[in-house]
């Protein structure tokens, strides 16, 4: 299953740091990050709690990059 | 500017102010080090947190890290000395400076695209009992019946059953010419409704439909990234740690040999302000970007930067005749009445009432060349006679419509046509009345379509067509194009194309098509370019570029874009790459200052930036 979600964020290679996160995210198969168009797209694995999955998803961007927003 | 950009700005000039004023007064000691303290924290203070923030989580050459160090070094070194505190300071308040403009410029880049691409609809109205209802077009199902007013869009592609208007599609094809439309009319999503109420039955899910699909292929066009963004990308990873070795060993190795400590330490803070690749780093995506968005506007949509690149190179243009440089639709070029008896007009009368039922599409272009061809006349005894023509009978007298065997068999004495094209002959009672010719009209952009294309420097053009030798030489004449193969089947086409791809010695290969049939050569080419794609879901799938409306000269205006964006993408590698290397190279023989590095740093990324965006502006 595929989602895109808006997000909001800096600098370019601060993206690229979200991408890096999110794909390290367990429940997440993939994940590309668009600076250009504030996108981020997931594709989860099967079976998984697509709300609980983004919500780590978030915490780990944050983490990182502390002023980055993902929009659930 | 958003709340935060105001926020940043607002810092920027509160903490410039303190710095001027601090500067007007005679200052010494712990006190002069506190107070130029203020600036530097209201200028810089969130940057030293996001370096400690970043330390935690073990990212080493954080931007923000990089710049703290600087910083923190040059007051260091300022408060040694007791001395200048303003290069400290204006390291942070420039690169916060670069920091807000780059966000300014990437925010309204983005802003002007998303308004260039204004196709998402966000509601369709459904009937229901109490009226007009607005709903997500998402939860609309296939073959609801939705109500579009004048001056809103089109949610969902769908057939008008009810109304008739005029569609403005110029967001999705880039052509102003407004569109009649009316019962029965097939309508895509994204086009705006001028004047008429129309009543539209779904076709399709909204997700499926066209503003949905062009919008995913606009926004994910630039994740697919062009080698020059790879390029940078690798570099930036390596650019940042090689100049930061090369401050430690400047700080390090000199001065263990020459002494000096002081001086070598300046020179590796110069090193470490100059080796943020962010002018690299978002310069280059922001130029495919604006570049891409550039192009959808004129209704060219590239389906990824690494198709613009390879777009850029194009040398050899192959196109396919029917649909891409002709019309596609046969039209009756010439009328020759052989006999006293037939004048012009009565021979295309008679030969339009024989064709009547016929859907070939030459009977279709027969009537469409007479469309009064419905009056009292009668037509009787309709019939087909495969590979030969039609026989009827109109007003008592037999009429036969076909070919020279057609003719031969009925005994009438058929003379050849001089002209080009497809010849029907039409014979009355059996005596020869004279014949239409037939032929697939040129476009009315295509001459100046290959004109264009060779101004803008593409070398080779060929046409490909399944036409006899006949038309195919005339039609490449009249176009001005030398090279060309006729009488091909599709899958000699395929096989033509691969010898132009083997025997083309540098720059590459584009194919252009309308995209129902050529799909196989599409996906050969090196970028796969599809015509009059609106509303055709096979090509837009198969092609690497999508013309959406069918004009050849869009081929030369999308080589022009991309190659004027390629050539903004080499100038900005050459200029911050040649600007940093050389204030490196000055740095470390001291003929460059903390100013210096500040231009290297942010005067290089403005530019850049400034650079970049130039591509939004389409070339004429």
């Amino acid at each position: 299953m595929k989602k895109t979600y808006k997000i909001d964020v800096d600098c370019a290679n601060c993206a690229n740091l979200m991408e890096t996160e999110a794909k390290k995210t367990s429940g997440v198969r993939d994940a590309v990050v668009n600076f250009m168009t504030l996108k981020m797209k997931v594709e989860f694995d099967d079976g998984v709690d697509v709300s609980e999955v983004m919500q780590r998803v978030r915490e780990n961007c944050k983490r990182v990059e502390s002023d980055c927003e993902i929009f659930l | 500017m958003n709340v935060k950009q105001k926020k940043n700005l607002a810092r920027i000039l509160i903490a410039a102010a303190c710095l001027i004023a601090l500067n007007f007064i005679d200052l010494r000691g712990v006190g002069k080090f506190l107070l130029y303290l203020i600036p530097y924290l209201i200028v810089g203070g969130d940057i030293v947190l996001k370096a400690i923030h970043g330390l935690k989580n073990r990212r080493p050459l954080d931007e923000s890290l990089l710049m703290t160090i600087a910083t923190v070094g040059a007051f260091a070194l300022a408060i040694h000395d007791d001395g200048d505190y303003n290069e400290a300071i204006a390291v942070m308040l420039f690169y916060q400076i670069g920091e807000l403009f780059q966000s300014v410029a990437v925010g309204r880049s983005r802003k002007n695209i998303s308004e260039l691409m204004d196709i998402r609809p966000d509601y369709a109205n459904v009937e229901t009992n109490g009226g007009l209802e607005q709903v997500d077009p998402d939860d609309v199902e296939v073959g609801t019946v939705i109500v579009v007013q004048p001056g809103e869009k089109i949610p969902i592609d769908g057939v008008i059953v009810d109304g008739n208007s005029t569609l403005n599609t110029v967001a999705l094809t880039g052509e102003s010419l407004p569109r009649e439309v009316s019962i029965g009319s097939e309508v895509v999503s994204g086009c705006i409704n001028l004047n008429g109420v129309l009543k539209i039955r779904t076709t399709k899910e909204f997700g499926e439909s066209t503003a949905s699909k062009i919008l995913e292929l606009v926004e994910d066009a630039s994740s697919r990234k062009s080698q020059s963004e790879d390029f940078i990308a690798k570099f930036a990873r390596i650019y940042t740690p090689i100049v930061v070795g090369c401050a430690i060993i400047l700080a390090i190795i000199p001065p263990l040999i020459v002494g000096n400590f002081e001086t070598w330490l300046y020179r590796a803070l110069i090193f470490l302000v100059i080796s943020c690749p962010c002018a690299l780093v978002i310069s280059i995506p922001l130029s495919f970007f604006a570049g891409i968005g550039g192009a959808s506007r004129d209704g060219i949509l590239i389906k990824g930067s690494n198709f613009l690149e390879t777009l850029s190179k194009v040398t050899t243009v192959v196109m396919d005749k029917t649909g891409t440089l002709t019309r596609g639709n046969f039209e009756v070029e010439a009328v020759h009445s052989k006999n006293l008896n037939f004048d012009a007009e009565k021979l295309l009368h008679l030969a339009a009432h024989v064709e009547r039922y016929s859907t070939h599409p030459i009977a279709n272009s027969l009537r469409k060349a007479y469309p009064n061809e419905r009056d009292d006349c009668t037509v009787e005894a309709v019939e087909e006679i495969a590979g030969r023509g039609i026989r009827a009978t109109v007003n008592g007298q037999i009429v036969c419509v076909g070919n020279e065997k057609f003719m031969d068999e009925v005994g009438a004495k058929w003379i050849a046509c001089r002209k080009v094209g497809t010849v029907i002959h039409v014979a009355v009672d059996g005596e020869y009345a004279g014949h239409v010719v037939i032929s697939d009209a040129i476009k009315p952009h295509s001459v100046e379509a290959v004109a264009e294309m060779k101004l803008a420097g593409v070398e080779n053009i060929f046409m490909l067509t399944g036409d006899s030798e006949k038309i195919a030489s005339k039609v490449a004449n009249e176009l001005g194009i030398k090279n060309y193969r006729s009488e091909l089947l599709p899958a000699d086409k395929v096989t033509e194309f691969e010898k132009i791809l083997a025997a083309q010695k540098s720059g590459k290969v584009a194919f252009v098509g309308d995209g129902i049939n050529d799909a196989p050569v599409l996906g050969r080419a090196d970028v796969g370019i599809a015509m009059g794609a609106l509303g055709s879901d096979a090509a837009i799938e198969a092609a690497d570029v999508v013309l959406m409306d069918d004009d050849p000269l869009k081929i030369s205006r999308a080589i022009k874009i991309s190659r004027k964006c390629l050539s903004i993408v080499k100038q900005n590698i050459f200029f911050a790459i040649g600007v940093k290397v050389l204030c490196l190279i000055l740095g470390a023989i001291g003929l460059a200052n903390m100013w210096a590095a500040i231009f290297a740093d942010v005067g290089v990324m403005i530019i850049a930036v400034l650079n970049a965006i130039r591509t939004l502006v389409a070339p004429k």
